[in-house]
């Protein structure tokens, strides 16, 4: 027990080292950005607007809202505050609206269309690949190149070529948003429905290209499994095939659970640009208009709570593979 | 090294993969020699016109015609104004105005058409018929006067003493012009985009760029990885501790997400195709520094490298010819894999706003954004985002086909 012990306290000020420098890169680089980005803000508002004094004014209110004015290192305790408030300050361009009141919503929607999606193509493509090392022959052939094409395909084309067949020529799925246009969010049947449906395409577009990459680390490991001795000594010892494809599956398995770990990152960003072609009504979307209307605290906002999503799959699935695997926990506790 | 070379062209895989990408290589590269317009040149008035042969109206008229008596040609001229969904319209609205369902026949277009001019009255109210529908009906019968005439048209310009209206030329029913010797023809394989660019040339020249892109981020991000898996694993020690906490900290933070911020702190007006490539470039070299280092980590205790060490040569040449060679193969797999990610980072960044500045480069990035901003992919026009699609999946699966020749050919384990 203490070996794991010593393993999660390891896992854990690692979980909290990142955190704190993401956190700080999420602060300063979007406050590096040349220019005021209270002045755009105003000019955008003040179009159209002849009094000058009115607009000072705007200005003058403004900077004092998102206290830009003060200096950097005053702003980021505000900014630390804030968070810990929950609200993540003003968004600048939905003002009055807190980051938090606009990102509320959109998490949830993010969260139930990626962790499931992400973890239904992680297994396909996993007993794609090692269905492929094992049977060899005509169905590796196939399976190979389609699967390279795939996983090479942007989530963003998927999404795209999902949208046109079965939204705009079929007509069978609805194109966008996260539930009917003409529907409030209630719990009627009509509603839920509305919601699968609508859940299909982005879910399937990010499943499609998750696959792809899958399979092929998959087979590669499991002919690194087959090859194994003990596999010749199972099939020495008369055990039937189908028990042995489950040994070296559990096997194989292993370093693609540290994969998912380390590529859920780069997943994530794929998936938040599928979610904006289908204008699904996620983190993506949202960032999407945030940087159209510059609105950093937004921005910040968003990516911030990318990154913890990140952080804490990330880092639950080490905790996980620290049990799966016990000779990991061993190797880091010497 | 020739011997590597002819291992590697004898993978298939590799083989396959280097074949597309040369071809899309020279693609970009020939194709400017050839088409000298500027690729962001708009040429078209309006938004999204089709693929085709844009054949000029006014040099047609005044070519020469020459006849030709051809079968089908009143069928088909009949048939590109009366679709089979308006024969059927029609037929609704005969049978909705009390003539029998049995008495008209959509595939007699004569009778149809006597019985359409007999019975239909724009004024007429049909009970339940929406506006719109009504307003259909009237175009319709407006598109169907004198569809049945076999008389040509008659070419008439304006005196410019009189300013009346004379004839100059009368084109009948079966003239045609070859267009060779029509002077103004524009072939746009893949139609204009919303600005009315030709996709085509733009395509080429979003090709080139983003291929740049590609390359200056992937060999940024080998270098990078390079050099800092080969200090931490060589040099070790406290270097490598602080090396490797970087790594671990930026593989663990999306690279995505550093991208977001640093592109949007950059400014819309300091980003060019460049800079985004440097960019991509810095945020991607974690994956090259891990399996850097763990390699030569391995190889830093082999033997041969112990002998050179106890030989006294320097660290310059211990790294190039004891460790370099070893780990080559590997550093050209992630050099390639890295241009493929780079491309499709910036197609991903520029969908997000944060691309290059859209005014003066095309990329693929970028034409995928204006497609998306344009509704292209709901408004039915491919063109504007199909090609573009299908550039980024060939490059990119070409990319992963030499890789996985690559791997195929360097570990064994996989070889079949």
């Amino acid at each position: 027990m203490k070996g794991y012990a010593k393993y999660f306290g390891n896992k854990l000020v690692w979980f909290i080292i990142t955190f704190i420098a993401a956190f700080l890169l999420n602060f300063f680089l979007p406050r590096m950005m040349p220019g005021d980005p209270v002045a755009a803000i105003v000019a955008r508002m003040a179009q159209g607007q002849s009094n000058a004094s009115g607009v000072q004014a705007i200005y003058k209110q403004y900077t004092e809202l998102f206290g830009t004015n003060k200096p950097m290192l005053e702003q980021f305790f505000i900014y630390l505050k804030n968070v810990f408030h929950g609200d993540f300050g003003f968004s600048f361009s939905q003002y009055p609206r807190t980051v938090a009141d606009v990102l509320r919503t959109s998490i949830w929607w993010t969260v139930c269309l990626q962790l499931p999606a992400i973890i239904v193509g992680f297994l396909i493509g996993n007993i794609l690949g090692v269905l492929a090392a094992y049977l060899k022959g005509g169905y590796d052939k196939a399976l190979m190149p389609l699967s390279i094409f795939v996983s090479g395909l942007p989530a963003f084309g998927m999404a795209i070529i999902l949208l046109v067949i079965f939204g705009i020529i079929l007509k069978w799925l609805p194109t966008s948003g996260g539930y009917g246009f003409d529907m409030i969010p209630n719990f009627s049947w009509a509603f839920i429905w509305s919601v699968i449906i609508h859940y299909q395409l982005p879910f399937w577009s990010i499943v499609l290209i998750a696959i792809g990459g899958w399979a092929i680390g998959m087979r590669s490991m499991s002919i690194y499994e087959l090859n194994a001795d003990y596999v010749k000594y199972s099939r020495f010892m008369g055990i039937k095939d189908s028990k042995i494809v489950r040994y070296v599956f559990r096997n194989a398995m292993l370093p693609q659970i540290t994969g998912l770990a380390l590529a859920i990152g780069t997943m994530v960003g794929g998936a938040l640009v599928a979610e904006i072609i289908f204008s699904y009504p996620g983190l993506g979307t949202t960032l999407l208009s945030a940087i159209m209307g510059q609105d950093y605290p937004m921005i910040s906002a968003a990516t911030l709570i990318i990154t913890i999503m990140v952080l804490i799959a990330n880092f639950t699935l080490e905790i996980l593979y620290g049990f799966i695997d016990p000779r990991i926990k061993a190797a880091q506790s010497d | 090294m020739k011997n590597t070379l002819q291992r590697v062209f004898h993978s298939g895989k590799f083989v396959i993969g280097f074949c597309i990408f040369t071809f899309i290589v020279l693609l970009a590269i020939v194709y400017p020699l050839f088409v000298r317009a500027a690729p962001l040149g708009i040429i078209g008035q309006g938004t999204f016109f089709p693929p085709g042969i844009y054949v000029n109206v006014y040099d047609s008229i005044g070519t020469t015609p020459y006849t030709l008596k051809l079968d089908d040609a009143a069928a088909k001229r009949i048939a590109s104004k009366l679709s089979e969904d308006d024969r059927t319209a029609m037929q609704e609205w005969l049978v909705a105005a009390g003539i029998p369902e049995g008495e008209i026949d959509v595939t007699d277009t004569k009778k149809l058409l006597t019985q359409w001019e007999n019975n239909y009255d724009p004024k007429k109210n049909i009970p339940g018929m929406t506006f719109a529908k009504t307003r259909y009906y009237q175009r319709l019968n407006t598109s169907l006067e004198g569809i049945l005439s076999t008389e040509g048209a008659i070419i008439a310009a304006k005196n410019p003493g009189t300013g009346t209206l004379e004839q100059r030329d009368a084109a009948q029913q079966t003239d045609y012009v070859n267009v060779r010797e029509v002077p103004n023809v524009r072939l746009l394989l893949l139609g204009t985009d919303n600005f009315g660019r030709d996709v085509t040339t733009e395509l080429v020249s979003a090709i080139g760029t983003s291929l740049l892109i590609g390359l200056v981020a992937g060999l940024i991000a080998t270098t990078i990885g390079l050099v800092l898996g080969l200090a931490a694993g060589y040099i070790g020690g406290r270097v490598d501790d602080v090396i490797m906490f970087f790594t671990n900290l930026f593989t663990v933070i999306p690279t995505f997400v550093l991208l977001i911020l640093i592109s949007f702190s950059i400014g819309q007006e300091k980003r060019g195709p460049l800079v985004i490539a440097v960019v991509i470039g810095l945020t991607s070299w974690v994956w090259t520094a891990r399996a850097v280092r763990a390699q030569v980590t391995s190889l830093r205790n082999r033997d041969h490298v112990s002998l050179s060490k106890l030989s006294g040569h320097p660290v310059a040449l211990i790294i190039f010819a004891d460790i370099l060679p070893y780990i080559a193969s590997y550093v050209m797999m992630a050099l390639i894999l890295q241009i493929s990610t780079a491309i499709l980072a910036e197609a991903a960044l520029s969908i997000l706003g944060l691309g290059p500045k859209t005014t003066t480069t095309a990329t693929l990035g970028l034409m995928m954004q204006w497609a998306l901003i344009y509704m292209a992919p709901s408004l039915g026009k491919w063109w504007a985002y199909f090609p573009v699609i299908v550039v980024i999946a060939l490059i990119s699966f070409s990319l992963n086909l030499m890789n996985t020749g690559l791997d195929q050919v360097y570990n064994p384990a996989l070889r079949e």
